[in-house]
């Protein structure tokens, strides 16, 4: 079976988000960059198939040679080649239709993708993908098995979940369950000595023109302050939550 | 050209999501000037949505979409979205409705927008705001399609009732076996109770409650406000609680009128969250707790004295006020 993992390299998820330019960039700056969450859930999962069933595995990400040291850090943790497409990654449709062309050069089995980045939040790769490439799709999987050709998939729906099965070539949209996150696992120093000699192919972007833009970028505004109730007074709480803030 | 709206069922009745995205969507048609079509699949009675906006509704009955599946439900849209000229497609941030929307906006040719809180700020160029960074910035997109494709977020918009009235039609969309080809074989869900996504109001716990066998008050809280309960990322790592209560950056975003943390600190993957949510409230019995800083009200307290105070007080609340 042949995996591709997509790597999103995002900001870590303790940082402070800042804009710059006028609001319309992301301000990287003293920023620690990682591994998307959600896709790492999906990447240590890739591991346990290659390890228990001989799967091979492949990470990709859509972005400018910055990105690498995220590549190489999922080579570190045990991916066989990774692949960057050179590129910024505008909007999802257009990181879905450059990781469409990977999926169909590299002939993947399957796709393992993270639900959403934790930066932009826009959900939609995973599915973009599998519509793209025609694959079958899960979305929110919090558990994945592959015997054969056949998947059993979980999905985390709302209140519960739901089981499936369903046939390779398939994309999931990841996240964790998939592996618990004491699975997770720190590359260590073989592992990083090993993933500076491993394949990191740099492929250029097919064209596509972009369908949404992020024009400009705004923070909350600051909140006010809290309002404290003194223990020995609860029933003001619930005073302040009716009158109030009329939650109740 | 009409605004389409999927309007989502659950055993034949609206969520309350429906009549939200339905609200929102007839705002939409009114900036641009057109009607709203809603489209329902196996609803019993689709003469409700006239009370939020909706002028026709598609209702598809087909026994095989009696399971949600998204291949299905999406082609189904798309097939709707062109019968109408459909220019803009609203959906909800459901599990399901984020589940079809990408496949949908392939479909379409459309760019798509999720996570939306509102009203598109201009329709030319289509502008609309949503939150990204999770929760803690919002971000402008334009969407330069001719079709768009909408995901309100949870909570963001509210009901809007209007006088109107619902003409319905039934809708064929024509399907084939590669619709569906993931197939469901089971579902476990608690049907007894509020799942975080359809609640107004959460109530989440953290380590500070010590242990899972202390859960009682927190649901028992959960109960008399009629709320979901939701708990922190260590708690749910600790397998105190089942992941899809795990609440945050990692988990799920919980965008509800109102919010109450018990034994909850506040770490920023926590807070950024539960950003979203309206009226926030801590309980903790660490003044210094980041929470306090994100909180609306606060009470700085033993939370095995507080809550069983908090929730006689909200009996007597409920009593007086039913």
């Amino acid at each position: 079976m042949k995996i591709l993992v997509c790597i999103s390299h995002v900001p870590d998820t303790t940082s402070k988000i800042n804009f710059t330019e006028g609001d319309t960039k992301f301000d990287t700056n003293g920023v620690q960059f990682v591994i998307n969450p959600n896709d790492e859930f999906g990447l240590t999962r890739a591991m346990w198939f290659k390890e228990k069933q001989g799967a091979s595995v492949d990470v990709v990400n859509v972005g400018g040679a910055e990105t690498e040291p995220t590549l190489r850090k999922a080579l570190a943790i045990g991916a066989d080649n990774a692949i960057r497409v050179n590129t910024e990654a505008t909007d999802g449709f257009y990181v879905a239709k450059q990781l469409a062309r990977v999926v169909q050069d590299g002939g993947y089995d399957l796709v393992i993708a993270g639900r959403e980045s934790i930066d932009y939040n826009g959900g939609m790769v995973p599915g973009m993908l599998a519509a793209l490439t025609g694959a079958n799709f899960v979305n929110t999987c919090i558990g994945l098995e592959v015997e054969g050709d056949t998947a059993t998939a979980v999905r985390e729906i709302d209140g519960g979940k739901e089981t499936s099965t369903t046939k390779l070539p398939l994309v999931v949209g990841g996240q964790k369950g998939l592996v618990e996150e004491s699975d997770l696992r720190i590359p260590n120093m073989r592992g990083i000595m090993m993933a500076r000699k491993k394949p990191l192919t740099v492929v250029e972007a097919v064209e596509s023109a972009p369908e949404t833009k992020a024009v400009k970028f705004e923070k909350p505004a600051p909140k006010g302050e809290v309002t404290l109730v003194s223990p020995d007074n609860v029933g003001q709480l619930v005073e302040l939550l009716h009158n109030e803030a009329k939650a109740i | 050209m009409s605004v389409l709206v999927y309007t989502e069922s659950e055993g034949g009745k609206f969520k309350k999501a429906a009549f939200e995205v339905a609200s929102y969507a007839k705002e939409v048609a009114n900036m641009l000037g057109t009607t709203v079509t809603a489209v329902s699949v196996n609803a019993d009675d689709s003469s409700e949505l006239g009370n939020y906006g909706v002028d026709k509704v598609l209702e598809i009955k087909n026994e095989k979409l009696t399971t949600f599946n998204a291949k299905a439900y999406a082609d189904s849209l798309k097939q709707a979205a062109d019968k109408e000229a459909a220019k803009v497609v609203v959906v909800s941030s459901s599990a399901d409705s984020k589940f079809l929307a990408s496949l949908l906006a392939v479909h379409l040719n459309a760019g798509y927008a999720s996570n939306v809180v509102a009203l598109p700020e201009s329709a030319s160029p289509f502008t609309v705001k949503r939150t990204a960074f999770t929760n803690k910035a919002f971000n402008i997109t334009e969407i330069s399609t001719d079709v768009k494709v909408i995901g309100l977020s949870n909570n963001a918009f509210g009901l809007k009732e209007v006088s109107g009235a619902a003409t319905a039609e039934g809708f064929e969309p024509s399907l084939s076996d590669e619709d569906f080809t993931v197939n469901v074989t089971s579902v476990d869900k608690a049907t007894d109770k509020v799942s975080i996504a359809d609640a107004e109001v959460v109530v989440s716990g953290g380590r500070g409650l010590k242990g899972p066998e202390n859960w009682g008050m927190i649901e028992e809280l959960a109960d008399v406000l009629g709320a979901a309960t939701a708990c922190s990322k260590p708690v749910s790592d600790m397998g105190w609680r089942p992941h899809g209560e795990h609440v945050g950056q990692t988990g799920k975003p919980v965008a509800t009128n109102l919010y109450i943390a018990v034994g909850i600190s506040g770490a920023i993957q926590h807070l950024a969250g539960i950003n979203s949510s309206k009226v926030k409230v801590v309980i903790n019995n660490d003044p210094e707790a980041p929470f306090f800083k994100a909180a609306d009200y606060g009470i700085v307290g033993d939370a095995f004295e507080v809550v069983p105070q908090l929730i006689e007080k909200l009996k007597e609340f409920k009593a007086n006020n039913a």
